[in-house]
């Protein structure tokens, strides 16, 4: 008879900050956009180019701030969510600038529009102000729990925020700008974070209900009906968004985060299944008879058609870069992704990736956000109370169905939709609610990885002893 | 700018951009933290074969010796030397060790006599390592006599908790 021996030898680790390793990160992280920087400069005009020192000083400043904050702050969250983030941004800033460098382009808006406004010195902005909210965030916010206390007032705030872009003009066909003034957002970015403070609240309470009670059918959990009735109204609310402003990506987002959390907080598979076949048969029924959406799916399905291209080149024009890219890409600017023209810097950006760095570097883009997502879902598994849980799990899941959207849309997958890749394409709304999102993230798993505090000691030992009879 | 140079650049970018992938993946491998486990033997088997057969056993890793505030003779750790967990040692460091069969326990005791919380052992204000028995069903014993008091562990006496036997050392 033969038995394990295990001769092992079990020691308590105690967690570490891992801030100096979050530092060494970060400086590669801004190193790498440098390099990306000096790259397109030598390429489009053969000498370094001449931001390249305020370029580099701008963003490693921005990302000393924001360590300095997190080392003060949050010691011992996650150390990898900074430096990814910082390098999208950073990367998303040479790729700008990179377009804003485009003859075709320059040519393009003054054309159109009399004048050519360089993108790349209003993303640094947008930046440096996401990076302030980052800060805000992690100072205001001392624990991610106070958020729970604002779940019904998230809830109102989120529905407004989805709403009003209803009684904006559309820009582009789409609904989902609202202009105060010279200002413009997108209010859909930073509802997406309200609303998962929404649903992680909602669920929290009412995940028992939500799980337990239900009929066996068929191997599946089916929940009572009035159960329904929360998946019923995100669904519908969803597709009003989808009817009234024409857009396929918040609807999506809007839905997809619900499920997503909904099968988290419940475990039960069922949910996913009605959550496809619901977005499914919304999808269909909306796009018979919405024309702007009709139109999306046409150009989806017959990118290379002729009536596609008199109307809209950019998905023919961005499926044909990833194509020039191969396997190795052209090399920093020298792609002709300018070609896509209208917003070839912001939701387009991917194909300008896809055909400098190529198929090499377009997956190295995606790990990065795959790892983000990874860490966001780490701290969830992390966190100690369901509510940070279930927001972890929101937050990231909701960056993950951004970045999925996009991409499928860009890359031809999906039918396109009016959303900007996080951190990369330039647009101020992205940049600055991605940055608050971030932070939220980061706040999460530094409760999550702080070391509990030591037990009281326990008066019981000598107690015992006095007491023995 | 030659075609050289410009090539030389592109890959060098690229790699340098999957470098960054690496690193980040590197920084999560070693992010993994909990409790230190270290493999020192393997199988053998348990018909009493001569002990010369055993596979020689690796000195246990040398933890740091922050002797200077311990006591000569005070032990460094506990070793489960009879049961299904025969070999496993815990490092002593100050911290009270929790045995029975809940799986929070520091050492999770998959005996039929266990009871789920059985007995802890701790460091009293000198130092002295105690063993006290937690209302256990089938009683912990000290060498043969069943404790009902926290007790002072001699060095090397066998702590038996059903079919798992487990002492302090040096």
């Amino acid at each position: 008879m033969s038995v394990v021996t295990n001769t092992t030898t079990i020691g308590a680790i105690e967690a570490p900050s891992r801030r100096n390793t979050e530092l060494m990160m970060l400086a590669f992280a801004v190193a790498v956009p440098v390099f990306a920087y000096i790259n397109v400069g030598l390429a489009l005009d053969g000498k370094l180019p001449t931001g390249v020192l305020g370029y580099g000083l701008g963003l490693g400043l921005l990302a000393a701030v924001a360590h300095l904050v997190v080392r003060k702050f949050a010691k011992y969250a996650d150390p990898l969510l900074l430096p990814l983030a910082v390098l999208l941004n950073g990367l998303g800033l040479v790729l700008i600038w990179r377009l804003d460098q485009s003859q075709r382009l320059i040519q393009r808006a003054e054309y159109r529009w009399g004048s050519f406004s360089p993108d790349a010195p209003k993303q640094m902005l947008y930046s440096a102000i996401g990076i302030a909210l980052f800060v805000a965030v992690l100072l205001v916010l001392k624990d991610h729990r106070i958020l729970q206390r604002y779940t019904y007032i998230s809830m109102a705030a989120s529905l407004i925020l989805l709403v009003l872009p209803m009684f904006f003009p559309a820009r582009n066909g789409a609904k989902i700008w609202i202009s105060l003034g010279p200002i413009n957002l997108q209010p859909g970015e930073f509802a997406k974070i309200i609303i998962a403070i929404f649903f992680s609240g909602y669920l929290m309470v009412k995940r028992d209900a939500l799980a337990l009670a239900s009929r066996r059918v068929m191997g599946l959990y089916l929940p009572r009906g009035r159960d329904l009735g929360p998946i019923l109204v995100v669904w519908a609310m969803s597709i009003l968004i989808l009817v009234f402003e024409t857009d396929l990506g918040t609807s999506l987002l809007f839905f997809g985060l619900f499920v997503i959390m909904l099968y988290v907080a419940t475990e039960r598979t069922s949910w996913i299944i009605f959550g496809l076949l619901m977005s499914a048969a919304g999808a269909v029924g909306v796009a018979t008879f919405e024309p702007h959406v009709q139109q999306r799916v046409q150009f989806w399905l017959n990118p290379f058609a002729e009536e596609t291209w008199r109307q809209s080149d950019q998905i023919g024009q961005a499926l044909m870069s990833f194509g020039a890219g191969g396997t190795l890409g052209t090399g920093l600017g020298q792609g002709n992704s300018d070609l896509i023209g209208f917003a070839a810097n912001s939701d387009f950006i991917l194909s300008t990736v896809g055909e400098e760095f190529g198929l090499a570097g377009m997956m190295a883009f995606l790990m990065i956000y795959g790892l983000i997502v990874e860490r966001g879902v780490r701290t969830a598994l992390a966190a100690r109370d369901p509510f940070g849980k279930l927001l972890a799990v929101g937050l990231s899941g909701a960056f993950a169905i951004q970045v999925f959207v996009v991409a499928g849309g860009v890359m031809g997958l999906i039918p396109l939709t009016g959303m900007t890749m996080p951190f990369v394409a330039a647009g101020g709304s992205s940049v600055i609610a991605n940055w608050a999102l971030i932070a939220i993230l980061i706040r999460i798993s530094d409760t999550a990885r702080r070391p509990a505090p030591a037990p009281a000691p326990s008066p019981d030992a000598e107690m015992t002893q006095v007491v023995r009879p | 700018m030659s075609e050289l140079t410009l090539t030389v650049m592109r890959l060098g970018f690229l790699a340098v951009l999957w470098l960054f992938v690496i690193v980040a993946v590197q920084v999560i491998r070693s992010d993994l933290f909990g409790t230190r486990v270290t493999q020192r033997g393997s199988r053998r088997s348990a018909d009493q074969r001569p002990q010369q057969t055993r596979q020689p056993a690796a000195p246990p890793p040398q933890r740091q010796q922050s002797g200077s505030r311990q006591r000569r003779g005070a032990p460094t750790k506990l070793v489960v030397s009879e049961g299904t967990l025969t070999g496993t040692t815990v490092a002593l460091q100050g911290q009270t060790i929790t045995l029975g069969r809940a799986h929070d326990s520091t050492i999770v005791l998959d005996d039929d006599y266990a009871s789920s919380r059985h007995a802890r052992i701790y460091p009293d204000r000198d130092g002295q390592w105690i063993v006290e028995d937690l209302g256990s069903t089938n009683g912990t014993y000290l060498d043969r006599t069943r404790l009902t008091a926290p007790t002072p562990i001699p060095l090397g006496a066998p702590i038996r908790i059903g079919k798992t036997v487990i002492e302090l050392r040096k």
